[in-house]
């Protein structure tokens, strides 16, 4: 390897190497400077005790560590994002993969529906959070006044322990227009071929999308999924808006628990620790997408 | 499972035309009151923006008012002690367009380099790329607040307004993807000409790749325009706050919101936003299945 990089090339070359580390430069200056540097920044950090300023470090080895498993309000948290995230998967997925379905159809104004389906999510932060605090308000709201027209006694909602997180995975689902999209291109990038030899077999709508759709589009469900997941650890807003992590630490997630441990407690050695919890999580997930989902990453690219 | 055996008399139920029509009848029963509710949340906010406060609160809840208040929007807008509208709108708006022209210029760069140089290590930097694609901010959020306030950036806009500049791995990704699509020809014909890679970019890349630009403006704009984490974070006087950070102090800490005035502020500010996705619709759906499937 160190004779491959020591390999003479020609000066046209390396002016060309020259031009790329210049370009890229930008980027790898924000690289060491964002993210790198403050990640293992954060490692040793979370190692210390640092309440007041950064010149008052002390290295308190593991504690951080210690303290935060033995806090069962963190357990708490990271069961609640578990529980967010594994509504989100099954639920927000399989809901935008019935919109994919739909928008694949051929049927007049399908283009109109696209849009407004997609609408929430480029809408969605905290002027729609606020107004979802109204639709789920428990008697005034808009939700359990139409459940009331139907003769359903509604819920309390985010008032409720036992309803708050399956409200705040019922409003997510209302902004799955990315992972909808990538499903529907997803679809459209099935063979039609397929779907014909399956019908010359016999086969009916069920036996198609059992046995042609979903495998084929296993690939990019598992990226859907992932992107699922990660964005279920980014839902600050909505908790910050609507619930503070509560009633009571009922929908404390990871991230407002991070949140108010850096910013209400100010400590942020422990908050460090958390943050390093979740960053472990994420690359791990990173790295699950790259080595089950090459096909999605290289396809186009490398086959030129 | 039912296998169909051809038969002699096919009812119109079977047939192809009558499967058809029944097919298109239950994907508009479906499509229907899904986009319905889709835009519901919307209607309840515009309704809410227009009534009085006191049909807000008023039982059984409508969907329209019985009088409609202009007057919301105006108070809404001055209406909030220590917050005032026009600075906060102003902030997030220089924030937003800075950004957007930052991310434009270094990923349009890095893109580039990616996509069209050759050179030793690219391939593992290429990989980095790919590695902090999906790794959100919000894990790095507590040391980048410590790098901050050493810089002593704290309460100013420059966390939020410098690190666009340094590029953003997924735009980067979506970008080169484009970049791959420019025929080979083209480039050699310019370089034939003796253009270098800086009038190459200029002169061929960036008019060619006008709608990934644009998909990347709209990205930014949007993510910008609707950051809440960041400005939270790093933004304590109210005179340099962003709009969706002026929109919460309007929650009254003991349940007193009023929620006619806020309603209509959060409608002012999702007009924005609205029109950017209504005219740049399609950049915006194809840019998100690049990034999926196709890439």
């Amino acid at each position: 390897m160190f004779r491959r990089i020591m390999r003479p090339i020609s000066p046209s070359a390396r002016r060309e190497e020259r031009i790329f580390y210049l370009f890229i430069l930008p980027w790898l200056i924000g690289l060491i400077l964002f993210n790198a540097g403050p990640v293992f920044g954060m490692l040793g950090l979370s190692f210390t005790d640092w309440r007041i300023s950064l010149d008052d470090l002390q290295f308190i080895g593991l504690d951080n560590y210690s303290k935060l498993f033995a806090d069962p309000i963190f357990w708490t948290s990271v069961g609640n994002t578990l529980y967010i995230v594994v509504g989100r998967v099954v639920f927000g997925v399989s809901f935008a993969l019935l919109l994919a379905i739909l928008l694949n159809q051929k049927v007049p104004g399908i283009a109109f529906f696209r849009a407004v389906y997609y609408l929430p999510t480029v809408t969605a932060g905290v002027a729609v959070a606020l107004v979802w605090i109204w639709i789920f308000n428990p008697r005034l709201g808009i939700l359990n006044h139409t459940l009331k027209q139907i003769g359903i006694t509604g819920p309390p909602w985010i008032h409720s322990s036992t309803w708050v997180k399956p409200s705040l995975i019922l409003m997510s689902m209302f902004s799955v227009g990315p992972i909808m999209i990538i499903l529907l291109a997803g679809l459209q990038g099935v063979p039609k071929e397929l779907y014909e030899s399956a019908e010359i077999d016999g086969a009916g709508n069920w036996a198609k999308f059992r046995n042609v759709t979903l495998p084929m589009l296993s690939p990019v469900l598992f990226f859907v999924i992932i992107i699922s997941v990660v964005s279920s650890f980014q839902n600050f807003t909505e908790i910050r808006v609507m619930t503070e992590g509560g009633p009571g630490e009922s929908s404390n997630v990871m991230i407002w628990y991070l949140w108010k441990h850096a910013f209400v407690f100010l400590n942020l050695g422990v908050a460090a620790a958390v943050a390093w919890i979740m960053f472990v999580i994420l690359m791990a997930l990173t790295g699950l997408q790259f080595r089950l989902g090459r096909r999605w990453v290289y396809y186009e690219g490398e086959a030129r | 499972m039912t296998t169909d055996k051809p038969k002699k008399t096919v009812s119109w139920r079977k047939s192809i035309e009558g499967r058809r029509a029944i097919g298109i009848i239950i994907t508009f029963a479906l499509l229907v009151p899904l986009g319905v509710a889709f835009v519901l949340p919307f209607i309840v906010m515009v309704s809410t923006a227009l009534k009085p406060l006191k049909q807000v609160f008023a039982f059984p809840p409508t969907l329209i008012p019985e009088t409609v208040q202009w007057q919301n929007f105006p108070d809404g807008w001055y209406g909030y002690g220590y917050v005032d509208f026009t600075t906060c709108t102003w902030n997030s708006l220089k924030i937003t367009v800075n950004n957007i022209i930052g991310n434009l210029v270094s990923c349009t760069l890095a893109a580039y380099a990616f996509a069209r140089l050759k050179a030793r290590g690219k391939n593992f930097f290429f990989a980095i790329v790919l590695a902090t694609m999906l790794l959100p901010n919000e894990a790095l959020v507590v040391p980048q607040y410590v790098l901050f306030s050493r810089f002593g950036w704290l309460d100013t806009h420059l966390p939020l307004m410098v690190p666009p500049w340094f590029g953003w791995p997924f735009f980067i990704f979506l970008l080169r993807q484009f970049f791959l699509t420019i025929p080979e020809e083209l480039i050699d014909a310019a370089k034939i000409d003796g253009a270098g890679h800086v009038r190459i970019l200029m002169q061929i890349f960036i008019p060619l790749s006008k709608p990934a630009l644009a998909t990347l403006a709209i990205f930014a704009f949007i993510g910008n325009w609707n950051n809440f984490f960041g400005p939270l974070l790093y933004l304590r006087t109210p005179n340099v706050q962003t709009l969706p950070v002026c929109l919460v102090q309007y929650q009254g800490a003991y349940g007193n919101t009023e929620w006619h005035l806020m309603m209509a502020v959060a409608t002012i500010t999702v007009i924005p936003v609205l029109l950017i996705f209504i005219f740049g619709q399609r950049y915006f759906v194809e840019g998100i299945a690049t990034s999926g499937v196709k890439g």
